[in-house]
């Protein structure tokens, strides 16, 4: 790790002007990846502008009944927050399956959505890694890869995005906003991240030097009833192999409104367009649940070794959305 | 019991009853101090520089701009790195050259230490080991590990590589049932808590190493041979020892910090990190089983081979003994056990508990209970008609064999006589729920020990033996046998380990540290209460009573000398998403005298936690063009959490071994040893699916599902 | 040593178990290399230094944290709680006392942790938080009851290699009990 300057931001504009003035640094939030990936040596800033102290920790409710949340709101304080808990039960349920307790003590909501990706050879810096280094290649393609990219990915690289919160966050629309020197800006969550193509490490939309100030969710009657489901390869404290958020508003047997997205399968939370598209007027059973998991998996392209999640996405998609179904019909 | 003698009123009874841990107030309160806390004045920090390539050269190491840098002292390499001996056989025999570091500039795997910079603080030291350029000369590697490398050979290790007795084939083809099937196991590390620690300092002529190991005095004697010193001018202490399960020995922390205090004649600290010590203190080596089993049509078994293949480096050869466990578990007409090796471009594998009978006795009895399954035979009942009268390759006779007894009580506790045999049928939601079994077992033995135990003025013993407290109980055990044996209570007793300077004595390791130690222990103190019987006057400085035990050791009758146990597991599997939860696991095991239940009972449920986490989890995976470790950390590298472990007991049966003075066996290895195997069965009885390979990940658990083949 | 303050080293004033400690840091040290290579509270534990294994936990300003991935600069002005600050004098935590009765560890190394780690589950569940296995998370729902599969869950990010979880389980399950019964005493 390098030697580096650190400063505390006196607010939000005096963040965004200290990370201006200096292409080597990056804004510390709670620092449980930033940290990690200096220790590694993937991330070697010269300037840490810690913005852990901003006052962008409250959650409100917003006049048109969604909520907005703060960018240093830790995973802890959002998962446990009632009105998340009632209003957006699978996002509290995708929060609290990530990482630990400690890590959800630290971790922020705006670090959270920009955390990079755990692919091991991302993490190894004697290595290979087109996200890491522009065009050395991707050693996953034809190395490791049982836990990498189905959807979306290239042959450049088929790491996937780590958050399970921004899966529930990507299913609810939340717009993300930000700060420039510039002025403020905003971007639909699904809009962040850049499609893969062959610039893996550019990975979002977000202007340069712009500081995550929060995240909105508009107000969705649907998400009161939703879930959010990870398999990984152990019970607790792993990253997911594979995991859906969804919600179901089923009336009189038929689906009114559906949001779906899956985790652990692309480079982003990867919002299941095709599949609501086939859920939304659909009688809620089986069938349906299944014709919507094949629509939206039709475009998945497995390598050797991780052909499994498109079986495990289908599964886990039809369980969930049978799950909700039959809690709806009690 | 309370019996009075020479006027004095004595206590026995403290083995056998449960006690908390002597250090346990420290080690909850944080005063425990482990290797890399004992505070030195001017103490400097290496951190050691690992290959990036995976076989090929060194050709330079660019340290010049790095001792330039901030804070750095040196940078030891193999071209200024003092001269060790390396050819000599050490206390476990000859020494993994991985240890030796810096005495060549060949890199026979990826992670090999290639030099190590030392600096005033850990952050400069970091930061220039991260900033040293080495140069290499790349060479072509081979590290895939196949069931068919063509450089596979037989070999000994610790046992003779290949048995065989009678017409394999004839007796398979005369068999109602055959069952013939390959198993394989994958790479997988210890993880212990603590990493490697060393702190190396010169002290009046004499080196001092605060280290973490499972062996202060054997430490001492390696690092006495490697450096050319008389071991009495090497003192090695490891007072706590953050768990070590085979890999604590002599590694490239201490050596290399000896090196480096020895150079800048200060003392000199060197930890390894997380990712270090997945390249550079041991693993168990992935292994390739086949089991071949011939059985008469009520399931006696005719033909038995079991056949195993590791991987170990260019540098060691290591034999993981798979194929041993049949030569004491099962007999049959023909039988034909085999170890392999292949050397491949990869680190060294070691010791990782229960070496040879982990993997070996997933292979085996998985392979018994498909061989029930075949025969109609319950999997229990297939067990108990297969005891053998004596040791099956050995012909000796057993010291005590209880296996049956254990199998009897556990499947009274575990409710085992209401069990459908048929998969398959059992849900509870989206789980499918099966039951398992398993048998296991693991050698009693015992290491030559020395100890001292001394009569105090003050009316109190203290009791010194090189012994290692590895997270075992060492210490606790020892107060309560050195009690019973001075006949007096635990209180008045002190017991002090891991100082080199308190005499030759066994490792922690293979079971055998605590029978070892209190053997030791036993000697020296019924010896005292003798001398104490005869109204001796106490001096100042005490009396004192050394014993050696390696005349008694080697007075003992050649047996076929092993703890025993019957492992069960009940699991839920949902085959929608390949999870597999255990839900409750029991082990009855027939170990020995158990000293301290508290502390045996948790080693026992620590062996079988071990089997959930083998069962289910761990896995190192290699990369297979560059054959480096994938992920080699805590993430990458899973082991069991809380929320895998559910409700696991542990209990036994009467089983005092009648040759040890206390009665002991060991129960440090015998948890894990069955346990994946009683898992993976009942992952079958659960689905149908037979799991050969581990773990059983989801993907594998899906791919069952869906008939995909390879599962 | 480098001077107090500079591009690279802040001088800073820790607040550690209700004691002020002020040094000059390192940028780069961690909260954990602070306590346990400058302060000599080496009772904070490294087990793998990425927020991996939990050994490392503490509490800040009355929250778990893992004290490797907290930058020691970041650290000022926040109230820190190490395993030696759990202990009043002679008399251990409940938490310490329960694990010593009921051998919640082997080992020992990541005790500190794992203690650290419990106290904070036993308030966090007091606080009504939910967990990854909470049927309901709805408020309406109430707080789950803290069954061993609840502290299971919650102590999930504290690895123990020696497979000490069940006794740890247990103990955590017997503070907890004697937590809530002090908490109903004094509301009675």
């Amino acid at each position: 790790m390098r030697e580096f300057d650190y400063r505390r931001a006196p607010d939000v504009a005096g963040a965004v002007a200290l990370l201006a003035a200096d292409p080597d640094a990056r804004f510390l939030g709670g620092g449980t990846n930033l940290v990690d990936l200096m220790k590694t040596g993937v991330e070697r800033p010269a300037l840490l502008v810690d913005v852990r102290e901003l006052p962008l920790d409250r959650i409100e409710s917003t006049d048109d009944g969604g909520l907005r949340i703060g960018a240093t709101v830790t995973n802890s304080d959002l998962a446990a927050h009632p009105e998340v808990r009632r209003r957006y039960p699978a996002l509290t349920q995708a929060v609290l399956a990530g990482a630990s307790g400690q890590l959800r003590n630290m971790a922020t909501v705006g670090g959270n959505l920009l955390q990079r990706t755990r692919c091991g050879y991302f993490t190894d810096v004697a290595g290979p890694c087109n996200k890491r280094v522009p065009g050395s290649g991707c050693p996953a393609v034809e190395g490791e890869h049982h836990n990498h990219a189905v959807l979306g990915a290239s042959d450049h690289c088929v790491a996937v995005h780590p958050s399970d919160m921004g899966v529930a966050l990507t299913a609810f629309d939340a717009v993300v906003s930000y700060e420039t020197a510039d002025g403020p800006g905003a971007l639909p969550l699904a809009d962040l991240y850049l499609p893969v193509g062959d610039t893996p490490h550019r990975e979002t939309a977000l202007p340069s030097g712009a500081l995550i100030t929060g995240v909105t969710l508009p107000p969705a009657p649907v998400a009161a009833r939703s879930r959010y489901r990870k398999v990984r390869e152990r019970a607790s404290y792993a990253f997911a192999i594979g995991s859906v958020a969804a919600a179901l508003d089923v009336r009189d047997g038929v689906v009114r409104d559906a949001r779906l997205a899956l985790g652990a399968v692309a480079s982003r939370p990867w919002r299941a367009r095709a599949a609501e598209a086939v859920l939304s007027g659909a009688p809620a059973v089986g069938d349906t649940f299944a014709a919507a998991a094949d629509a939206e998996l039709a475009a998945a392209r497995p390598l050797p070794d991780n052909g499994y999640k498109v079986t495990l996405m289908r599964n886990l998609v039809v369980a969930v959305l049978t799950e909700l179904a039959e809690e709806a019909a009690r | 019991m309370t019996t009075a003698t020479t006027g004095r009123t004595t206590v026995r009874g403290a083995v056998g009853t449960a006690h908390t841990r002597i250090e346990g107030r420290d080690k909850v309160t944080g005063a425990a101090r482990y290797a890399g806390e004992v505070p030195f004045a001017d103490l400097a920090h290496g951190w050691l520089v690992l290959s990036t390539v995976t076989r090929g050269r060194v050709r330079s190491v660019e340290t010049g701009p790095v001792l330039d840098m901030p804070g750095v002292l040196t940078v030891l390499h193999h071209g200024n790195a003092p001269r060790l001996t390396t050819d000599y056989v050490g206390m476990l025999g000859l020494p993994d050259p991985t240890a030796a570091v810096f005495q060549h500039d060949r890199v026979p795997h990826s992670g090999w230490p290639v030099a190590l910079v030392v600096a005033e603080t850990p952050e400069q030291a970091r930061e220039a080991a991260e900033a040293l350029v080495v140069i290499y000369e790349r060479e072509p590697h081979d590290t895939a590990f196949v069931a068919t490398h063509p450089d596979a050979y037989a070999a000994d290790g610790f046992m003779p590589a290949v048995t065989e007795k009678g017409d394999l084939e004839a007796e398979l083809a005369a068999s109602a049932h055959v069952v013939d099937a390959e198993y394989t196991t994958p790479e997988e590390h210890h993880a212990m808590m603590e990493p490697h620690a060393a702190t190396a300092r010169w002290d009046g002529g004499r080196l001092e190493v605060i280290d973490s190991n499972q062996g202060a005095t054997w430490v001492r004697g390696e690092l006495a041979k490697l450096f050319s010193l008389d071991e009495s001018a090497v003192r090695v202490r490891s007072e706590h020892v953050g768990g070590g399960f085979g890999s604590k020995g002599v590694r490239a922390h201490q050596v290399s910090a000896v090196m480096a205090a020895t150079t800048l004649q200060r003392p000199v600290r060197v930890v390894l990190t997380r990712r270090q010590m997945f390249s550079l203190t041991g693993y168990r080596s992935p292994t390739s089983q086949r089991v071949r089993l011939g059985a008469d049509a009520d399931g006696r078994l005719r033909a038995l081979e079991h056949r195993s293949l590791n991987q170990t480096s260019t540098v060691y050869e290591f034999v993981e003994p798979s194929a041993g466990v049949a030569r004491v578990m099962y007999d049959a007409d023909a039988h034909r056990t085999a170890n392999h090796v292949v050397r491949l471009d990869v680190p060294s594998p070691t010791w990782m508990r229960a070496p040879g009978e982990a993997p070996g006795s997933f292979a085996l009895e998985a392979a018994l209970d498909e061989l029930a399954e075949r025969c109609g035979v319950d999997p229990i009942e297939l067990r108990l008609r297969n005891e053998p009268e004596a040791g099956p390759v050995s012909g000796l006779p057993f010291g005590s064999r209880n296996l049956a007894a254990c199998f009897r009580e556990g499947a009274r506790r575990f409710g085992w006589a209401d069990r459908d045999p048929r998969p398959g049928l059992r849900r509870d939601g989206r789980w499918l729920l099966g039951t398992g079994t398993a048998a296991a077992s693991f050698g009693a033995g015992a290491g030559p020990s020395t100890a001292l135990v001394t009569a105090e003025a003050d009316g109190g013993f203290t009791v010194r033996i090189a012994a290692a407290d590895i997270g075992t109980g060492a210490r606790t055990a020892l107060t309560l046998v050195a009690a019973d044996a001075l006949e007096v209570t635990p209180e008045r007793v002190r017991v002090r380990i891991g100082d080199s300077d308190f005499g030759p004595a066994m490792i922690a390791g293979g079971s055998m540290g605590t029978r070892s130690w209190a053997w030791a222990v036993t000697a020296a103190a019924r010896e005292l209460r003798e001398r104490l019987a005869l109204g001796t006057s106490i001096p100042p400085e005490g009396i004192t009573v050394r014993s050696d035990t390696t005349e008694a050791l080697g007075a003992l009758t050649q047996k076929e000398r092993h703890a025993y146990g019957a492992q069960f597991a009940e699991v839920a599997v949902d085959t929608a998403t390949g999870e597999v939860r255990v839900r409750r696991m029991l082990g009855i095991f027939a170990a020995g005298k158990i000293v301290n239940p508290l502390t045996a009972r948790s080693q026992l449920v620590g062996g079988m936690t071990w089997g959930i986490s083998m069962a289910l989890h761990e896995e190192a995976v290699r990369d297979r063009n560059t054959g480096g470790h994938y992920g080699p950390d805590l993430a990458g590298y899973h082991v069991a959490t809380h929320a895998d472990v559910p409700r696991v007991e542990a209990d036994w049966v009467d089983d005092p071994d009648p040759d040890d003075p206390v009665g002991i066996k060991g129960v440090g290895e015998i948890g894990i040893v069955g346990a994946a195997a009683a898992i993976a069965n009942a992952v079958w009885h659960a689905t149908g699916a037979r799991h050969r390979s581990l773990p059983i990940r989801p993907d594998r658990v899906l791919a069952a599902a869906t008939g995909a083949p390879d599962a | 040593m480098a001077p107090a303050s500079s591009s690279t080293h802040s001088a800073v004033t820790l607040n550690i178990n209700g004691e002020k400690y002020p040094l000059s840091v390192d940028h780069r040290t961690t909260l954990l290399d602070a306590l346990r290579e400058r302060l000599d509270l080496t009772g904070t534990k490294k087990g793998c230094d990425q927020g991996q294994c939990g050994a490392c936990t503490v509490l800040i300003d009355g929250r778990r944290a893992v004290s490797c991935l907290h930058l020691a600069v970041a650290a000022e002005g926040r109230e820190i709680t190490t395993i030696e600050g759990m202990a009043e004098g002679d008399r251990l935590h409940p938490v310490q006392q329960a694990f010593l009765d009921l051998d919640g560890y082997q080992c020992g190394y990541c005790t500190p942790g794992q203690i650290c780690s419990a106290v904070a589950v036993i308030e966090e569940h007091a606080a009504g938080w939910p967990s990854a296995v909470t049927d309901d998370v709805r408020p309406e729902a109430g707080p789950p009851p803290l069954t061993a599969d609840e502290i299971r869950e919650r102590m999930s990010g504290n690895l123990c290699r020696c497979g000490a979880y069940v006794s740890i389980v247990q103990a955590v399950a017997r503070a907890a009990e004697a937590h809530e019964e002090t908490a109903k005493e004094a509301s009675a």
